[in-house]
């Protein structure tokens, strides 16, 4: 399935500073994660753009390029949004029912895990225990965090980033 | 070579050093059932298929990348082995869409067979199953994800011996998939359609589009006048479908058997092939003579073609403009032939038949076309030749020999050897030479040009000028040869290239030889031998001799690179993206 996703928007100085760090790890071996972790920080996400871009720098297939960033969890695909959503899938807020809770988010703003709006407000995240076990179930927006949450109470928290 | 001596199940044998369990096994007439190789083209060593005990060692160990050692003692068949096998096969299948009857790979799957060898009698894991689209987008290939096991065959196809490198595993784990980058169609990134993929694949995941419906309904169509050409790789393919020993010439009984499924005329894309020697010979001698675009390098592989626009657009002055052989045929058959025989082209209907998938993109190509009519109506491969003859209820082996019909009925040997690598420049050769020279000339064999190698060259002296050449098979070699023309590290005057390893007779069209047949026979040797054979034993061996040719410039085309030469044989390039 197609995720959705924003048009890319990178920058002459993003490109430039790619440029630079595929020049330092061109002759390297094994020069591909070092290069895609770098490019991450850069454009906090690795689109086709960017990845053809390493792709002709290091002189990579870019299906080889991208078999490596579906491989490892912590490249992602997609840009983050202003508000990025996560929303604890840890065994104790998983039993006191995390799953309806993240369906609820879903559901309301139209996206998957691991996808972003198309207005770039909101992305949705699925994550490990955050260690706040105490609150199950738990999601955290950027740096708040939000505990004990039923179904119900996840529309006035969209709500209230949507009027920020 | 170092020999070492090991054991296997008992017998004591001595091997090269460099031998893998499997190879050594191999020589001592030892099966072990594979899946994940395929000699010269994949070794990962992920199936466990090959799985053996190496007496010593800790775990079951993969006989395919495991070297031999001195005193090595190995147990192919104990059943410690068999049942660990077993239950690799049974978790494979436990994924897999296992819909036999109705798949294009049925009673030609190593999957299959596996499952009959190790004694699969039920389906033990019923566990979760993957569900793919299937990829149908392209007009060559056809992907199928829900009946890939995984085995990387394809990948290394296309990335290694190809380097064209637009599919790799994606995702990980029970997600794994083969994939192209962002789960494109093979339609949308720059895959050549060589089809290395599929005669590669031991299972039906990758297979070509099937043209076979809309051949069946221009033959049913009684205002059509359907008309069939077959390249020369095809008649040293067809026969091993209905049970000839690899590489045995069935020319004869594969006319027999078009003229009885309905076609109104059928031809020898052989004869096309004499016309674009004598086009594309004609464009050479101009090329040396009047110091065009060199080196010049041939344009009858459409792989080659696409994989030339996408990686080295660069060069596209440097291709030959003829067009391939069956795409002048049917530029000619919709012209010429169609007034000798007072049909309305509109109505004629040219089916090709060819050992390659990249000719039904080719095909379409929008520049394929004189006046509105396209050159070729349907391109389908031998493959599917095969299907439609045992469809249409023919003894192909009980078919008398027949010839093709007039006015092409005997093509020269220089158009049958067009099939094998460096066919194409030995058949230039023959008549370029002679023009050159303005001389007969009784020694036809260019022995510096033939064999299965990827990259052969040679220098021949030709009316005092020394002219060297290259021939290339495989797309990896042809990115180095045209890296090394580029940097200037080498230089021709004429290029053969064909997409895929050995030329056409082992082209992505032809039928698909089980992974262990492989392993003891040189497919590209065998196929290629049946075309040197039928060349040797022609009347007419070089292009500019064909007594059809030379009527139809006489009646027609007036001379090579002539105004209508070009307007109907003749073609263009255009550069594509890199991604």
């Amino acid at each position: 399935m197609e995720k959705k996703t924003l048009p890319f928007n990178g920058t002459k100085e993003q490109e430039e500073q790619l440029k630079a760090v595929i020049a330092e790890h061109k002759d390297q071996d094994g020069a591909v994660i070092p290069v895609l972790h770098k490019a991450q920080e850069i454009y906090g996400y690795l689109p086709i753009e960017v990845q053809e871009m390493i792709s002709e720098g290091l002189d990579v297939p870019l299906a080889e390029i991208y078999g490596i960033v579906t491989f490892y969890t912590q490249f992602s695909l997609n840009p983050k949004g202003k508000y990025h959503i996560g929303v604890c899938l840890g065994t104790a807020c998983y039993v006191k029912g995390s799953g309806d809770i993240l369906d609820k988010i879903k559901e309301i703003l139209g996206i998957e895990v691991g996808e972003c709006t198309p207005d770039g407000l909101f992305s949705i995240e699925a994550t490990r225990c955050i260690g706040a076990c105490g609150l199950a179930p738990v999601l955290t927006v950027n740096d708040d965090v939000y505990g004990r949450l039923v179904v119900d109470d996840v529309a006035g928290i969209i709500k209230k980033y949507q009027e920020l | 070579m170092e020999m070492v001596n090991i054991k296997i199940n008992g017998q004591s044998l001595s091997v090269p050093s460099n031998y893998t369990i499997l190879e050594a096994a191999r020589s001592a007439n030892i099966e072990i059932p594979t899946l994940c190789y395929l000699k010269d083209v994949s070794k990962t060593g992920s199936c466990r298929m090959c799985i053996v005990e190496v007496v010593g060692a800790r775990n079951l160990q993969a006989a395919c990348v495991y070297p031999v050692s001195e005193g090595m003692e190995v147990l192919t068949n104990t059943q410690k082995v068999r049942d660990a096998r077993k239950v690799n096969l049974e978790l494979l299948l436990s994924n897999h869409d296992r819909k036999c009857l109705t798949c294009a790979r049925n009673q030609n799957c190593e999957l299959q067979k596996l499952s009959d060898e190790l004694g699969v009698t039920d389906i033990t894991y019923m566990g979760e199953r993957n569900e793919y689209d299937i990829d149908e987008v392209s007009p060559s290939i056809v992907r199928d994800n829900n009946k890939c096991v995984l085995c990387r065959r394809c990948v290394s196809a296309c990335k290694t011996i190809q380097t064209v490198s637009v599919i790799d595993a994606t995702e990980r784990g029970f997600k794994t998939t083969i994939a192209s980058p962002f789960n494109k169609s093979l339609a949308e990134v720059p895959c050549v359609n060589c089809g290395q993929c599929i005669v590669a694949c031991p299972t039906g995941a990758l297979r070509e589009k099937d043209n076979t419906d809309e051949v069946w309904a221009a033959i049913n169509d009684p205002e059509k006048y359907v008309v069939v050409q077959t390249a020369p790789a095809v008649r040293v393919g067809l026969g091993e479908e209905f049970g000839y020993e690899i590489g045995t010439p069935v020319t004869g009984k594969m006319a027999a058997a078009l003229r009885r499924m309905g076609f109104d005329g059928v031809f020898d894309t052989d004869t096309g092939a004499d016309l674009t020697i004598m086009e594309e010979g004609t464009e050479f001698i101009e090329r040396l003579k009047n110091g065009g675009k060199l080196p010049m390098i041939t344009s009858c592989s459409p792989g080659w073609i696409k994989f030339c626009e996408h990686n080295f657009p660069d060069f596209l002055d440097n291709l030959s403009t003829c067009k391939s052989p069956h795409q002048m045929f049917g530029a000619i058959l919709k012209t010429y032939y169609a007034e000798k025989m007072g049909i309305d082209p509109k109505k004629m209907f040219v089916v090709s038949v060819m050992p390659c998938v990249a000719k039904k993109f080719e095909s379409g190509r929008p520049e394929m076309e004189v006046g509105g009519l396209r050159d070729v109506d349907a391109v389908i491969s031998t493959r599917e030749l095969a299907k439609m003859i045992k469809q249409s209820g023919i003894l192909f082996n009980k078919l008398p020999d027949e010839k093709f019909d007039n006015p092409f009925e005997e093509a020269s040997g220089a158009g049958v050897i067009f099939g094998a690598t460096g066919g194409v420049m030995e058949a230039a050769l023959r008549t370029v030479v002679e023009v050159l020279e303005d001389k007969s000339f009784d020694k036809l064999d260019y022995e510096a040009v033939r064999g299965t190698d990827g990259i052969k060259e040679a220098t021949l002296t030709v009316a005092g000028t020394a002219v060297k050449v290259a021939v290339v098979s495989g797309l990896g070699n042809a990115r180095k040869v045209l890296n090394d023309v580029r940097s200037g590290k080498a230089n021709y005057h004429f290029i053969e290239v064909m997409a895929c390893p050995g030329g056409c007779v082992t082209g992505g069209g032809q039928p698909i030889v089980d992974s262990s047949v492989r392993m003891d026979i040189d497919l590209k040797a065998k196929r290629a031998a049946g075309l040197y054979a039928e060349d040797a034993s022609l009347p007419v061996r070089k292009s500019h001799e064909n007594p059809d040719i030379k009527l139809l410039y006489s009646e027609f085309l007036e001379k090579p690179g002539s105004h209508k030469s070009h307007e109907l044989l003749h073609t263009h390039y255009t550069a594509r993206p890199k991604f």
